[in-house]
């Protein structure tokens, strides 16, 4: 047998040390479970702090028995390089397995063990943990806000159809492949635009719907008699002429009878709220901000000095001004600047503000893509007899835009978590809706669930996020 | 019009308040071979640059091919989808495969459809002898490689000139040969050629006529075995007696 030096495990006593090394770790956990589950305290007959420090002297004195180097037990060798290379790290390894050991029964009794969901009053929530019968009740309205609960089926019916068309992209085959990035741009937003704006809000539909059409079908059939040459103009132009010669000279008296064939009864967006709320804002200034950043951070590069001062002047005033007060003007001043007789939705004027708000910050992570790109890509492109548009639209974006996914995820993530703020304006999201909530006079005292409530949903909407962002970095990596 | 597909006359160019090209008279004929050598900093490459106007030039004038270059943009893209470069660091697309990296300017530039811009690079691409590669991306390739497939891609806009700036001084000694090759082969086939390198022996194997560059001026300018038989200047004859 060979000579023990508890100083110096060594492998010749494996055996010996390993063992007594495993039942003191286990000893000091075992201790700190006790006291931390079971509130029993087996050593106090130790002086004070003795005994609060004896777990942890325990363990870390077991844990340096164990760190045996190339002991040829997997186990034991993964366990030593991974939380127990040397004393310091043995040290803080053991602090955080205490840790999680004693916050764990304060956590769960909160959570679960004291909490109450039964009933649909206050007065069953008598326990000391969390009374989840108050988001029961409530869920309703931190869904849907202050949206008629006869047609809350709009919502669903919605938000159903809109991810069962935002999933196309996995069934798409070979042929339709090339086409996705045009459907997901631009007719995946138009197609929810027009969810939101005549099945949510609902109203009379065919009331602008019908202008529309015969505007539409009186410009394309005269379109067949235009010279191509004038094409493009004639339909941007005719068709919106038409459309409001028709809406306010020819036909105002017959068709505003037709108007009132409203299918769907209207909600304005005042109504609106809760997640859905969230869910609606986010996906529009998401899908705005990243354009309009897009195109301020070709600006600011732009040799026109023009384009070049009015897109660094945007960029530094976006950002220059705190997100709450560009609400507050948007629903306050913005007005007083428009015709008496013109009327911008709430919920719109929302929308484009923050769209702008977050765009300078888009367009600064763009730029710096654009300009982590060497200076011999441009030349090469230029080179080969690309103009600006094609040079940066076939080679130089698609590489900067991969470099800025993390810090445009950044941006994006923390849009999502600016929402709330639209609370200043009166549009009560999810967290406007807990405010309201938690204030009223019968739910009084329930603040804390209702935060932890809308912090778990905002974790699971922006780890979603960050999870798609990362499998697009790994998606479109290459070598360089 | 007579053959000279390029003329400059009287060109200067500045950086700020350094002249970098001082007073540059230079004829090329079509299908003549020019190697531009100099010291580094003696303006080679911004001379080659301001030919495609990657540079521009402030005072004289650059005639490529009948056409002035001047402030007139959509010109310039002309001008440039006619005059091929291949750089010091290859500049290949990086998120391109090689295949696409050939086809990407003749289907958007030349309007050219997918299927013939196919198999015209192919085409170019075994004239360089990496077809094998091209659907690798630009990454997984040596640096030799990488530069064969430059002139892969400039060859694929059927330029009429082609300008080469240092083309082997960014690789391993190893990979010289190669690029150097599909040089000489180019060469041999006819194509007008400006090749900016330290390549002396490039130079006496396929140029027409040796331009020695020193600060910004064109110091000599003779035939290839007068240039290296006989030059005239004494900065030359100090270059030379280096660089040999």
């Amino acid at each position: 047998m060979n000579k023990l030096n508890f100083l110096q495990p060594d492998k010749n006593n494996l055996n010996t040390y390993l063992y007594t090394g495993v039942i003191l770790v286990a000893l000091s956990i075992f201790l700190v479970f006790l006291n931390s589950f079971f509130e029993k305290d087996l050593i106090s007959f130790l002086p004070g702090t003795l005994s609060f420090f004896l777990p942890l002297i325990l363990g870390f004195i077991g844990l340096h028995l164990i760190r045996i180097e190339y002991s040829g037990l997997k186990f034991l060798d993964s366990v030593n390089k991974n939380i127990n290379t040397n004393n310091f790290n043995a040290f803080l390894s053991l602090l955080i397995v205490f840790a999680v050991i004693k916050s764990l029964p304060p956590i769960l009794s909160w959570f679960i063990l004291d909490a109450n969901i039964a009933g649909d009053s206050k007065d069953v929530c008598t326990g000391t943990g969390a009374c989840w019968t108050y988001i029961k009740i409530w869920f309703n309205r931190f869904m849907y806000g202050m949206y008629p609960n006869a047609e809350q089926w709009r919502i669903n019916l919605s938000f159903i159809a809109l991810a069962f068309l935002g999933t196309i992209g996995f069934f798409a085959t070979e042929k339709f492949k090339k086409y996705l990035t045009l459907y997901y741009v631009v007719v995946y937003p138009v197609i929810a635009f027009f969810f939101i704006f005549f099945f949510i809000s609902g109203g009379p539909i065919f009331f602008d719907f019908s202008y529309g059409i015969i505007a539409a079908v009186i410009s394309i059939i005269i379109g067949f008699f235009i010279p191509s040459k004038f094409k493009m103009y004639y339909f941007i132009i005719v068709p919106i002429t038409l459309y409001i010669l028709l809406k306010y000279v020819f036909f105002y008296e017959e068709l505003i009878e037709l108007g009132k064939l409203e299918a769907l009864e209207w909600v304005e967006t005042g109504a609106w709220g809760g997640l859905s709320l969230t869910f609606i804002v986010s996906f529009f200034c998401l899908i705005f901000c990243f354009p309009i950043g897009l195109f301020l951070s070709l600006g600011r590069r732009s040799d026109f000095p023009i384009i070049k001062y009015f897109s660094i002047g945007m960029i530094e005033f976006w950002r220059g001004v705190p997100l709450i007060t560009v609400l507050f003007m948007s629903s306050v001043m913005f007005p007083m600047f428009l015709p008496e007789d013109m009327f911008i939705d709430k919920l719109v004027r929302v929308i484009i503000a923050i769209s702008l708000f977050e765009a300078a910050y888009v367009a600064e992570v763009i730029r710096g893509g654009l300009q982590a790109l060497p200076r011999g890509q441009y030349d090469a492109a230029k080179s080969l007899g690309m103009g600006y548009w094609k040079m940066h639209i076939l080679v130089i974006l698609p590489q900067a835009l991969k470099l800025v996914i993390p810090g445009i995820a950044n941006t994006f993530l923390a849009l999502v978590k600016d929402t709330p703020l639209i609370f200043v304006v009166g549009l009560l999201e999810i967290v406007g809706m807990l405010n309201l909530a938690k204030t009223n006079p019968e739910w009084l005292g329930f603040a804390m669930e209702g935060y932890v409530f809308a912090s778990v949903l905002f974790f699971i909407i922006c780890y979603a996020m960050s999870k798609y962002s990362y499998n697009l970095e790994q998606k479109y990596k290459t070598e360089r | 019009m007579s053959d000279k597909i390029i003329q400059i006359t009287e060109m200067n160019k500045w950086f700020g308040d350094f002249q970098v090209l001082k007073n540059i008279n230079l004829e090329v004929e079509k299908n003549k071979k020019i190697v531009v050598c100099g010291p580094s900093g003696s303006g080679k490459s911004t001379l080659i640059r301001c030919i495609n106007r990657l540079e521009e030039h402030q005072q004289g004038s650059i005639v490529v091919d009948g056409n002035e270059l001047t402030e007139d943009t959509k010109d310039i893209e002309k001008i440039r989808a006619e005059v091929g470069m291949v750089f010091q660091q290859f500049n290949l697309f990086p998120h391109l495969s090689i295949l696409d990296n050939c086809t990407l300017a003749p289907i958007w530039v030349k309007k050219m459809p997918k299927k013939d811009a196919e198999d015209l690079a192919i085409q170019h691409l075994e004239k360089v002898q990496i077809a094998d590669q091209a659907n690798k991306y630009p990454g997984q390739l040596s640096g030799g490689q990488q530069q064969r497939c430059a002139i892969a891609r400039a060859l694929c806009m059927e330029p009429k000139i082609m300008l080469f700036d240092e083309p082997t001084s960014a690789l391993d000694p190893e990979m010289i040969k190669e690029v150097l090759d599909a040089m000489v082969n180019l060469a041999k086939a006819g194509m007008t050629m400006i090749v900016v390198t330290h390549e002396m022996g490039f130079a006496k194997e396929v140029a027409d006529e040796v331009i020695f560059m020193d600060e910004g001026m064109i110091v000599e300018k003779a035939e290839t075995k007068e240039f290296f038989a006989n030059p005239k200047s004494d900065r030359t004859k100090l270059f030379l007696s280096q660089i040999l």
